[in-house]
């Protein structure tokens, strides 16, 4: 028995415009099990980001959920469906910044520029707790020391725009983590860092996880990342699931003719001077647009794919 | 920030200075002076002057001293207080000044805050709640009355007014209070009177203040810190008082300072369709007849109003946003 934090089930998003509705999400299906790394990978309008949003329901007009649950069972409280939550429950607010949280993409403008750090930082344990602002700045402290930012007696007075980009990114990681959240969630955390920065912040997210024991799920559309960071893989692509596994599955031995595609055109040592792979090279297109449903193999992981593809698998497995 | 005060207060002398001199030379300009239009108005009512009585005038005003000497004198006074004599009025500038000021200043703040308390809240309404029924609703009127010349929106105050409730809108007193002495029954009266000029100054500068607000709160509540506040969990009233409406405010204080100015010398049509005792109506006449003194002062006033409004925003901003405070 499988312990899942988190169980999406048929989950779909449109986005109604002047000229038409988007379907962001559809049939997005996987679960986030207690205590490991989750991470989705696709490239950029997949709908990884809008599947984070629907998580702390974040999603705003012209967007909404239109089906599907999300099944959340925090350790704390009674198990519930957030995708059918009211605007107005309170829960929301206690979901939000409390069990789950969530690291953003852009550092340089995650925070308020007119407030210090560490006003900021308590905020989000003074939305939570009933505790006196002297001591929820004191618990922030603690948890800028954790994120590894120095001298935090003096840096917490100041404002975000004193902070390079990797400092930042460690402040709204602190902010994230304050509350102890159940799930974390990044949304490609590291993508507006330099590289060296990015290895520092990617080692203090899983270090973090593994002291915290939080469910973490990561956004990202770098494979390198998902190898160094996650337990179980779920590939996107146009709002649908393709592929969910466990990394070794995923990356190793990848069914999905999208996510072989996805592997093959990382660049490496090999390919330099030679032109590196595209997704449509490897992938014919009829499998990408026409949907199927995600079907469980034999090893556990699920797949979606045509029925006669499915069946040479399963041949080919015996 | 002290030294950021420091430098701002020392930046203002020269600016003075140099409008100063602006101000004396540009009502030097006109052919002409205060003495040339009191002969023509004599001479216009038949009555004979001789050369010696001119020559005795100008005198008696310093006008046959050289410019600059004239100049020393003007502002040398301005600063001790002694703003020169009116022809016009035949009193001391300075009293003058002090009562029209002070209405003025009453009718702008009491106008300024009338615009805020109607284009701060339905600006933010129309921003939260884009392209809603209301927001369209508000924006249109905001057009209309954006479009709307104030003096002729005093002309309908005082016609509705008339016609209406029968009570004459014009001056700042009912004509029995007009030169009694201050008590609370003609505070009272003041009060009653203020209204009119409040709503007709305030209402066109509503509809921008509302606009702008408009546009730079759509642009904050788009920001990802906001997005980063509201998935911290902060309640959604706090959170837009908090994050967007803050930063989104900022502009504002930066055109405290411009109000200013803009509202006691773009009063002065108004002022005159309602017969306000303001300084608008006084400084079009004393520049008409040259009475040198008079406009001087007015102008020289206006320039240290203008140039204190603005120290006075850039302190706020720099107040209100560290960014600014620390640069």
């Amino acid at each position: 028995m499988v312990d899942n934090l988190l169980e999406i089930r048929d989950l779909a998003v449109e986005f109604g415009t002047d000229i038409g509705t988007t379907y962001a999400l559809r049939e997005v299906s996987f679960d986030v099990p207690r205590g490991k790394v989750t991470a989705i990978v696709g490239e950029s309008g997949s709908g990884k980001s809008v599947t984070a949003n629907c998580i702390m329901r974040l999603i705003q007009s012209p967007g909404r959920i239109t089906g599907g649950q999300i099944h959340f069972s925090p350790n704390d409280v009674t198990a519930y469906d957030i995708a059918a939550l009211p605007d107005k429950d309170p829960r929301l607010l206690d979901l939000r910044g409390g069990s789950v949280s969530m690291v953003f993409q852009e550092p340089m403008t995650a925070l308020s520029p007119v407030y210090t750090v560490g006003n900021q930082v308590a905020e989000a344990i003074l939305c939570h707790r009933k505790v006196s602002k002297e001591e929820a700045l004191e618990e922030a402290a603690d948890m800028l020391r954790l994120v590894g930012i120095d001298d935090v007696g003096r840096r917490i007075h100041q404002y975000p725009f004193e902070f390079s980009g990797g400092m930042r990114q460690r402040v709204v990681i602190a902010m994230a983590l304050v509350c102890h959240p159940q799930l974390l969630i990044c949304d490609e955390p590291t993508t507006a860092l330099d590289v060296t920065i990015q290895a520092e912040i990617l080692t203090l997210i899983r270090d973090l996880q593994k002291d915290l024991n939080n469910s973490v799920l990561f956004i990202t559309h770098d494979l390198g990342v998902v190898a160094q960071m996650a337990d179980q893989v779920v590939v996107m692509y146009q709002g649908r699931v393709l592929e969910v596994g466990s990394v070794r599955q995923v990356l190793k031995t990848p069914v999905h003719p999208y996510t072989r595609g996805l592997l093959a055109a990382i660049p490496g040592l090999a390919t330099k001077g030679e032109r590196l792979a595209t997704i449509a090279s490897v992938v014919g297109d009829a499998d990408l647009i026409t949907p199927h449903p995600l079907v469980t193999l034999a090893d556990g992981r699920q797949v979606s794919l045509p029925s006669d593809q499915l069946a040479a698998l399963e041949l080919a497995n015996g | 920030m002290r030294a950021y005060v420091i430098k701002r207060v020392f930046g203002m002398i020269p600016t003075l200075i140099l409008i100063s001199g602006l101000i004396f030379i540009v009502i030097q300009l006109p052919p002409g002076d205060i003495v040339t239009s009191t002969l023509d108005r004599m001479q216009s009512q038949g009555l004979e002057v001789s050369a010696e009585a001119v020559a005795n005038l100008r005198a008696q005003y310093n006008l046959d001293q050289p410019l600059l000497i004239q100049y020393v004198r003007w502002i040398g006074g301005f600063l001790i207080g002694d703003m020169g004599y009116s022809y016009l009025f035949t009193r001391p500038v300075s009293e003058l000044v002090w009562e029209r000021l002070g209405y003025t200043l009453m009718i702008t703040v009491s106008s300024l805050i009338f615009t805020w308390a109607i284009a701060i809240p339905a600006g933010i309404y129309s921003a939260v709640r884009q392209y809603s029924f209301v927001d369209y609703l508000i924006t249109t009127i905001m057009l209309v009355g954006l479009a709307t010349p104030s003096f002729l929106l005093a002309l309908m105050a005082m016609y509705a007014g008339y016609e209406l409730f029968g009570i004459s809108i014009g001056g700042l007193f009912s004509p029995e209070y007009r030169d009694a002495p201050w008590s609370f029954a003609k505070l009272m009266d003041f009060l009653s009177h203020l209204w009119i000029p409040m709503v007709v100054l305030g209402l066109g500068g509503t509809a921008s203040t509302m606009r702008i607000l408009r546009a730079n709160l759509l642009d904050e509540l788009s920001k990802p810190y906001v997005v980063t506040a509201r998935a911290k969990g902060v309640k959604p009233l706090k959170l837009l008082f908090k994050y967007p409406l803050r930063i989104a405010i900022n502009p504002f204080i930066s055109t405290i300072g411009l109000l200013m100015p803009a509202l006691i010398s773009g009063e002065a049509i108004v002022s005159i369709v309602l017969g306000l005792p303001t300084i608008g109506p006084a400084l079009i006449q004393a520049l008409i007849a040259q009475d040198m003194y008079l406009a001087g002062s007015f102008l020289m006033l206006l320039a240290v109003l203008t140039v204190l409004g603005m120290l006075l925003s850039d302190l706020l901003l720099a107040w209100a946003d560290p960014r600014i405070r620390y640069e």
